[in-house]
């Protein structure tokens, strides 16, 4: 009898595994149809009669306060206001968001509302028509008071805000630059001189990453904005009959002998081939090295890897020299940020969350809790960080704004350009053939 | 097999029906069911899967539609970066057979040995393999640090006089740099290894040779490494396998670089896969390690057919 009994559990356990393993989507939709009916039922009817319970979804990736605690925060407040509304919140780390993003998109399910850095991703999500069109909704009072809108738009139309926009610049020790009595460069040649007094000096001039790859990236990539100007890139950037440019450009190739310069002058740090971004911003948060080329995040990541912050007590910012004869001014800047996407689905009171969101109100709050540099008109005054307050004055007085070159291209292109440019640094390849690998990257995609 | 009486009071002769064998029968399929169908789920069917994928032009994005045939098997093969990356893993593979292995046999027979402190010495041998994979690549990388006030070994080159070593941006060194870490990390493996291979060989084979006037080496090298075949055979499969699927240590000290120097095949695929999203390409590439591993182990399984001396198998 006890064999049978066994038996037959043996046949439910197994049959509940195979059910299990077999559940499909709908099944883990259901709970959200059953919360939305309780949220209505709490909706003061007298008020609100017409109001039809809404669930909005949105998946963001700060772990971390301020941010976490303040975005919750916006949430909550958005529901007390509209009591119609339940926001599901979803909070994930950078690349675990990344690989369950790609996965509910294979299956068509979009969030409403989630992380995003526009172009090449956004792009590749707009063909699959897997995002909405909201360009109607930023006509008007709300697209007047963002910047950097373009960031998420594909062929004119947005797909997308901003709320956090920042910048690539220098940065520089102020104390080696004393002690080597040289002043801030404008131009590229005063830029190779000043490395050069500094070497002299026995200062390593200027500190990168290039185990990882793209801090270097971004030295060549703002050679090339500054000799071909924004022209040279859009062209080359470009799909099908707007193509006009190539990656093998005179401005991409010249790029690449610029940054040759920097390589044979022997003006980057001992070992900056096999350093990760980490070790980077240790040389120069150490004091070891003069200049570093990074974004908004640089102070911070410097300050947590350097042992004695000797190298952050004094730092200064400037823009990337001009290059002569470029067609790039000093004001373009190379930069980028974190924005938020609209899923295809999304109802109306997703996108009048998101103008909450974006609101002047709150974009003060991101300024204040340096959770990012806002992108609303009039809330960079309430920066409190005086690093900060230098990247959002240089993103304010830009000429040209151009967004990371691996972030404006493809995915793959990203990598493509990294691996390609760091042929450059350790001396593998020429110019030529390093643009030549960007191009046939390119075209093959 | 003999029978002890537990086991016979257990089979009751009178049940009807179904004979003992069938039922036993039943009852093994029963229980290997649920394993059965995990295994299949999630080790079979996704390689099926990677093979299908693997004939893809296919981004991730959506269903894959563009199927190119073996276009990327083609590609792969004549990119000199795959060709390199199996150059590396070759010369790792090799590196390890003529270095690693035999220091672990030696020490092995050290500690197995009534040492002082032999206890000591075998913990802080396999110490090493205990620690994870990503928390030994971070210590090895600040040991490795071209500046030396902050990497401890260019410190102590800087202290004898000698010249600092750009141990991972150096692209002649980088290969060798890495290898030390894998030794490092590995070679207590291959040491408990031995050593349970070692507890099996009978002491008085050792006693005898040595009343027969055999020395210590003789005797390791007559007596200790013959009878030590079997261990040796698994030891240098694992090793050969574990040289060829090697990602994490290399990936976060050097990522494959400078420039492709220290790339191995699982860090070519993990670009192409997962850095570029090229799902199809990186599929091609896990087929291709998959089929590499595959046809190795049966190869030596067949080279090595011989019969060990200890039990006969």
């Amino acid at each position: 009898m006890t064999k049978k009994l066994s038996l037959l559990i043996s046949v439910v356990i197994i049959a509940a595994l195979l059910l299990a393993a077999c559940g499909t989507p709908a099944a883990t939709e259901a709970p959200v149809a059953t919360e939305a009916p309780a949220a209505a039922t709490e909706a003061p009817a007298a008020t609100e009669a017409a109001a039809e319970p809404v669930t909005i979804t949105w998946w963001h990736i700060t772990t971390k306060d301020p941010g976490l605690t303040e975005f919750q925060k916006m949430a909550d407040d958005y529901m007390a206001m509209h009591p119609n509304v339940t926001i599901e919140l979803t909070i994930l780390e950078n690349e675990a968001f990344k690989t369950k993003l790609t996965t509910v998109m294979q299956s068509g399910e979009v969030p409403d509302i989630f992380q995003s850095w526009g172009q090449g991703g956004m792009i590749e999500q707009v063909n699959a028509g897997l995002l909405k069109d909201i360009s109607a909704d930023l006509e008007g009072e709300w697209g007047d008071s963002l910047g950097a809108l373009d960031a998420f738009a594909v062929d004119g139309k947005n797909y997308g805000v901003p709320w956090d926009m920042g910048a690539v610049t220098f940065w520089y020790n102020k104390d080696l630059f004393e002690q080597a009595g040289v002043e801030v460069p404008t131009t590229w040649s005063e830029f190779l001189t000043v490395c050069e007094t500094l070497k002299a000096a026995g200062i390593t001039p200027i500190s990168v990453g290039e185990g990882d790859k793209w801090p270097g990236m971004h030295i060549w990539a703002y050679l090339v904005s500054r000799i071909g100007g924004a022209e040279a890139f859009s062209a080359a950037a470009a799909s099908g009959d707007a193509r006009t440019g190539s990656f093998e450009d005179e401005a991409f190739v010249q790029a690449g002998y610029e940054l040759k310069k920097l390589v044979d002058g022997g003006y980057f740090q001992e070992g900056f081939l096999g350093a990760t971004h980490d070790d980077m911003n240790a040389a120069f948060g150490n004091g070891k090295a003069a200049m570093e080329l990074g974004g908004q995040w640089s102070p911070s990541v410097q300050a947590a890897n350097s042992a004695d912050t000797l190298g952050v007590k004094n730092l200064g910012m400037f823009n990337f020299p001009a290059v002569e004869g470029g067609a790039g001014l000093m004001t373009d800047l190379v930069g980028g940020g974190n924005g938020f996407a609209i899923g295809k689905d999304a109802e109306p009171e997703a996108i009048d969350f998101v103008k909450y969101l974006t609101n002047l109100d709150n974009q003060k709050i991101v300024a204040s809790t340096g959770m990012g540099i806002p992108v609303a008109k009039g809330a960079s005054e309430s920066i409190s960080d005086p690093n900060m307050v230098m990247v959002a004055d240089a993103v304010a007085n830009s000429t040209y704004y151009q967004l990371y070159f691996d972030q404006v291209l493809p995915s793959a292109m990203g990598s493509i350009i990294n691996d390609a440019v760091q042929k450059i640094f350790a001396g593998t390849a020429t110019p030529e053939e390093v643009c030549a690998e960007i191009e046939a990257g390119f075209l093959a995609q | 097999m003999q029978s002890n009486p537990a086991q016979a009071t257990l089979i009751n002769p009178k049940r009807s029906g179904l004979s003992r064998k069938t039922k036993d029968r039943m009852v093994i399929i029963l229980f290997l069911f649920p394993a059965l169908v995990i295994f299949l789920l999630f080790v079979i069917y996704p390689i099926f899967r990677s093979v299908y994928y693997s004939t893809f032009d296919w981004k991730g994005l959506g269903e894959a539609t563009k199927n190119i045939g073996f276009e990327n098997y083609r590609k792969i093969l004549i990119d000199t970066v795959f060709q390199k990356s199996v150059v590396n893993v070759v010369i790792i593979i090799v590196l390890s057979l003529v270095l690693q292995l035999p220091a672990a046999i030696i020490l092995s027979t050290m500690v197995a040995r009534d040492l002082p402190g032999r206890a000591l010495f075998r913990t802080i041998f396999f110490l090493p393999y205990v620690l994870s994979e990503v928390n030994a690549a971070i210590m090895w990388m600040l040991l490795y640090n071209p500046d030396p006030e902050r990497g401890f070994i260019n410190g102590i080159l800087v202290a004898m006089g000698l010249n600092t070593v750009n141990w991972l941006a150096d692209m002649n060194i980088v290969l060798f740099a890495v290898f030390i870490v894998l030794t490092w990390k590995y070679f207590g493996f291959h040491m408990l290894l031995y050593l349970t291979g070692l507890q099996n060989i009978p002491t008085e084979i050792e006693e005898a040779a040595r009343m027969d006037g055999a020395n210590s080496f003789q005797n390791f090298w007559y007596i200790t490494l013959p009878l030590l075949s079997g261990t040796i055979k698994t030891s240098v499969q694992m090793s050969v396998l574990g040289s060829i699927q090697q990602f994490i240590l290399v990936w976060v000290m050097t990522k494959g670089g400078p420039v492709n120097a220290s790339e191995v095949m699982a860090t070519y695929m993990y670009r192409f896969g997962f850095v570029r999203f090229q799902f199809g390409y990186g599929s091609a590439v896990a087929i291709i390690m998959f089929l590499v591993c595959v046809i190795f182990s049966l190869l030596y399984r067949k080279l090595t057919n011989k019969p060990d001396y200890l039990t006969g198998l």
